[in-house]
């Protein structure tokens, strides 16, 4: 009987083994607060400066040869553009968009250019079960489209609605955003096409640790003018493109309810299961069954107890 | 069918003929029924009809899809990237389908063997979920020949959906191997049935874990959109359990459902054994589904406390919220309770289909209906809705061949029954007519 039982035993055990090599018990690599890279860019945007004119668009366009808009940038129409009741966002053929928005009590509508805000832990990467996201140590957001499957998970995952897929494609739709033109551009060490472009100033690029004492003292300096918040500094545990702006930021559209921590934190608790799972249950249900059933005819195996049951 | 044996028709259920031959395969398919029987049998089911007129509009669409891309049949939509075939495929297929590892453990590791007339339905209904889950997940994926991207060529083991992925291939394996036993039983391989059986508890065991991970995991993929997904609807630190617990009423309802279909529509094919002890299983089953639905009551209402939601109750998501959890928990909770206190096994079953609609109704809140719940909601494409309901009915239509073949609802005899012994059956099946049979 004991012969039976620890080879029955050796099976379950063999079998929980051999799950733990094959799974994901690499869940590690995610663990630990990570703050950024110290030397990453990012991007300070001054809603105050923006006036609406749409030359990041087109800038934009021009710089990933993106496909001629439907209508021209100069066409102040699109603000008024509604889709399911919602303002534009970003698709497979624009990576930014400017929206419109009027505030509660201001005379001055407020522009918001929306692109990928790149940030410092993204839900797009920590989602990519193929690990087509990368974050450089430039602080672009980069996406390889080689080795994308097309789940889609990085557009449930990303708090800021920013990836679009070409869902026109039949042979290679892959994920379309924002990169920070890290290929042609970031990687030299040059600002953004968009930020070139800006005929306000409204956004200033540089190191990322330095922006955020820049946007304090914006905000410090004209306590009046800023709301005091900088949306991007702790939303999602950080963002490498950041807004400060004189109106409240839900009045713009941002969404204030998003975690002050990265995203992936709330995940990490399931993530601290899996090992354990696969450790703990083989020893917990071969022992269950060791258990409930010996020394009772339990009918299997090597007793053909039910087997020969079948055969009669 | 049923009309066949009915006049006295005996299907394949024996390992050699009444005159001592084997059957041969082509007589297995035909259930033992000559080509012409079989044949007009096919166009006298009507249910038969309706699959093909879904089937007739649906797998054109479904070609369709291929050769013009997702988004000729879905609306293309970037904020509802994951539209009903993940939705309902992927979402509420897998945890319908928890039967398998549920009763693999009541069978084999608890030693419960008056479980055994069910197990191995249970085990196909498991399977057949999981596999036409990855085939709902073929059609959504935008490049479904990288399905093996994650397993052999980039790995990003940090994600749930990695762990997502790895589960459902292994346990797939582990279920095709359970099941295989009534294949090899069906085509006569005795020690392929032999040897399978020999691993039992290790399958069962990795079939236990693997279900807990990834069905838990399935809900762990929300937590990546705390911004999306209504509060009422998420929860970082019980998502997980919240998917995993409720998929064990889920598998065991499904399990009830399927059997009531079965019994009503292929009694033909249930042996003795499958239709005596149907009732006592229902009951047991029931009891099991309560205790698991009566766990998830509880835990949906602690991760409302947890993270103090109460203030949502005064929407019309709070609403809603109450509308799933009253409706298709605690109700069928209590239909089952009553069910099971009186022994009524039609309670039983209506609290089993209950449940089962929770569970879909919790599955598409949280991956459709309450998802961007800030934003808008979408009605999904009408060729999304034919596709998903044709691939479905391909489900349905597998399941029941399978059924109709694999010693599933009846046991293999070594030899056919003589006419008495059958006869003496029939009658007990409640069969008006006694006639001879093998005549």
């Amino acid at each position: 009987m004991s012969k039976i039982s620890r080879r029955k035993f050796l099976a379950g055990s063999m079998a929980g083994g051999a799950a733990v090599m094959m799974s994901p018990a690499k869940k590690a690599l995610a663990s630990g607060a990570f703050a950024g890279f110290p030397d990453g860019m990012g991007v300070l945007v001054d809603l105050t400066r923006c006036v609406g004119c749409r030359t990041c668009e087109a800038a934009c366009n021009q710089e990933q040869k993106l496909p001629e808009p439907a209508l021209p940038f100069d066409d102040y129409s699109v603000f008024d553009e509604l889709h399911y009741g919602q303002k534009r966002r970003p698709t497979d053929k624009a990576y930014t968009v400017v929206n419109r928005y009027e505030p509660e009590g201001s005379e001055q509508p407020l522009y918001r250019k929306i692109q990928c805000n790149h940030c410092n832990e993204p839900t797009c990467l920590t989602s990519c079960f193929v690990n087509a996201y990368t974050k450089t140590p430039e602080g672009a957001v980069i996406y390889n489209s080689k080795v994308c499957v097309g789940c889609r998970n990085c557009m449930i995952a990303c708090p800021f609605h920013i990836p679009a897929y070409s869902y026109d494609s039949v042979m290679n739709p892959v994920i379309k955003k924002c990169i920070f033109c890290y290929d042609t551009r970031l990687k030299e060490g040059r600002p953004p096409a968009c930020v070139e472009s800006c005929p306000q100033q409204v956004m200033t690029f540089g190191k990322r640790n330095q922006l955020l004492k820049l946007a304090h003292e914006r905000i410090s300096k004209n306590p009046d003018k800023y709301v005091d918040q900088i949306y991007g500094e702790k939303e999602v545990g950080g963002t490498g493109w950041f807004y400060i702006s004189n109106a409240p930021f839900e009045e713009a559209g941002f969404d204030q309810d998003l975690p002050k921590e990265p995203i992936i934190n709330n995940v990490k608790g399931f993530l601290a299961i899996v090992p354990m799972v696969l450790t703990i249950w083989p020893a917990l249900f071969t022992g269950f069954h060791l258990l409930s059933t010996k020394g009772k005819s339990h009918g299997h195996g090597d007793e053909h107890n039910h087997d020969t049951q079948e055969d009669q | 069918m049923n009309k066949l044996v009915s006049n006295g028709i005996q299907p394949h259920d024996s390992a050699v003929k009444a005159n001592g031959k084997k059957w041969n395969l082509m007589e297995k398919l035909l259930l033992g029924l000559s080509l012409d029987q079989y044949i007009s049998q096919l166009f006298r089911n009507k249910f038969n009809w309706l699959l093909a007129i879904i089937f007739a509009i649906g797998i054109p669409l479904i070609i369709y899809r291929f050769i013009f891309g997702l988004g000729s049949v879905t609306h293309s939509s970037y904020d509802y990237p994951w539209g009903l075939f993940l939705g309902f495929g992927l979402f509420c297929m897998v945890p319908l389908s928890a039967s398998g590892f549920m009763l693999g453990t009541t069978v084999e590791i608890f030693g419960r063997h008056d479980f055994e007339p069910i197990e191995r339905l249970a085990l196909l209904n498991g399977l057949l979920g999981y596999f036409f889950a990855v085939v709902f997940l073929l059609v959504d994926l935008g490049q479904p020949w990288r399905l093996s991207y994650p397993m052999v060529y980039s790995f990003g083991p940090a994600a749930v959906l990695f762990l997502v992925g790895w589960h459902v291939a292994t346990y797939l394996s582990v279920q095709i191997a359970e099941v295989s036993t009534a294949f090899f039983e069906w085509i006569g391989f005795r020690r392929g049935y032999e040897f399978i059986r020999k691993g039992v508890i290790g399958l069962t065991v990795s079939g236990i874990i693997l279900s807990t991970l990834h069905q838990g995991a399935l809900g762990a993929l929300f937590v990546y959109a705390p911004g999306k997904v209504h509060p009422l609807w998420y929860s970082a630190e019980f998502q997980w359990i919240h998917f995993f617990v409720s998929s064990i009423p889920a598998g065991l309802c499904m399990v009830i459902c399927v059997s009531t279909i079965v019994i009503l529509t292929m009694r033909w094919r249930c042996d003795k054994r499958f239709v005596d002890s149907l009732d006592r299983l229902t009951i047991a089953l029931a009891k099991g589904a309560a205790m698991g639905l009566a766990t998830y009551l509880i835990i949906k209402v602690i991760a409302v406390a947890h993270d103090n939601e109460w203030a949502y109750f005064a929407t019309g998501w709070g609403l809603w919220w109450l509308v799933e959890v009253i409706g298709f928990v605690f109700l069928p909770l209590l239909i089952l309770a009553y069910g099971i206190r009186h022994k009524f096994v039609t309670i039983c079953r209506i609290g089993a289909f209950m449940t089962v609609a929770g569970i879909l109704l919790n599955r598409l809140n949280t991956a459709l209906i309450a998802f961007n719940w800030k934003l808008y909601q979408e009605i999904p494409h009408i060729f999304e809705v034919i596709i998903a309901i044709t691939i479905f009915a391909i489900y349905v239509a597998t399941y029941r061949f399978i059924l109709n073949r694999l010693p599933i609802l009846y046991q293999l005899k070594e030899q056919p029954m003589t006419a008495e012994a059958t006869a003496l059956e029939k009658e007990q099946l409640a069969t008006e007519q006694q006639i001879p049979v093998n005549a």
